[in-house]
């Protein structure tokens, strides 16, 4: 292992995380809600009456966020090496993982970790290592 | 109002996740899949973007932990599950994968929907397609239980 100091961002990496994590306490503390993705899109797929309008909402602010930031910083569209098979792959994989698993990166990872939860640090550490696995898999055996 | 208030709030709090994840770099898969090749050429920015976040969580969870209704007036929704089960662990491992092939988790690629990248907008219906999937399974496998626990 090496490390890629030329892309390493610990400050803005920092900033961002501080940023997730006000918004996931304005979350909890105002809404009296977690700010998981996964369960607030896939909730979406289960309609129940008054429950609607926060997810659809908060699921706009999400999507609009690079908009919102386009007078102050020149908008990227990230260069994406996966070839559509893959995507298409990898988002059903995401999208049944983190149903059945019950959360993702933001309600295990960020949500779960800052409650403390066993079951969410259970969860975490079984997706990062599947993550690495998949990705050792990918860049070193097969490409 | 009440209603309006809480919509105007779910509202914002995206907006300002959002934003953390393009800071964050999170809606940047080739930097999501540098940190997790530990193998190679290691780039460990996401593990700041955890740790950032979770020093701020830590300290408003225990906060709301002692809350028995939000700033709003509506309830508390925190989890009640602490199982750690079979679902839970196959679960994260299939997210894990999936994760790792596109380098996309379920909010960096909706905010990344916003850039009109049109590789997001096919992972985004790929990751519905597996929520519906998942959605149609769950209630066809658990129909005969709840059926015989009447």
């Amino acid at each position: 292992m090496t490390i890629d100091w030329t892309h390493f961002t610990p400050g803005l990496s920092l900033l961002g995380g501080v940023l997730i994590g006000a918004a996931s306490a304005l979350f909890v503390l105002a809404n009296g809600r977690i700010a998981g993705i996964s369960g607030i899109l896939g909730g979406l797929l289960r309609p129940r009456t008054g429950d609607l309008m926060w997810r659809v909402a908060f699921l706009a602010g999400l999507i609009v966020a690079p908009l919102a930031l386009l007078p102050f910083v020149p908008p990227v569209i990230a260069t994406i090496d996966a070839g559509t098979e893959v995507l298409i792959v990898a988002g059903l994989l995401v999208g049944v993982g983190t149903r059945y698993g019950a959360g993702c990166t933001s309600g295990h990872g960020v949500c779960g970790l800052s409650r403390l939860s066993p079951r969410s640090l259970v969860a975490t550490l079984a997706f990062m290592g599947a993550g690495m696995a998949a990705v050792f898999v990918m860049r070193h055996l097969l490409a | 109002m009440k209603k309006h208030i809480d919509t105007l709030s779910a509202f914002l709090v995206g907006l300002i996740f959002g934003i953390g994840l393009i800071f964050g770099g999170m809606t940047d898969p080739a930097k999501v899949v540098g940190f997790l090749d530990i193998a190679g050429n290691w780039d460990p920015s996401l593990a700041f973007v955890m740790g950032g976040a979770i020093l701020v969580g830590v300290v408003a969870f225990r906060f709301a932990r002692q809350r028995t209704s939000s700033f709003i007036g509506g309830a508390m929704h925190l989890p009640t599950s602490s199982d750690i089960d079979r679902r839970l662990v196959i679960g994260s491992l299939l997210f894990g994968v999936g994760w790792g092939m596109a380098g996309f988790c379920p909010g960096p690629a909706l905010t990344s929907l916003g850039t009109g990248n049109p590789k997001a907008v096919i992972f985004v219906l790929a990751m519905v397609a597996g929520m519906a999937l998942f959605e149609f399974a769950d209630r066809f496998w658990h129909q005969p239980r709840r059926a015989g626990a009447m």
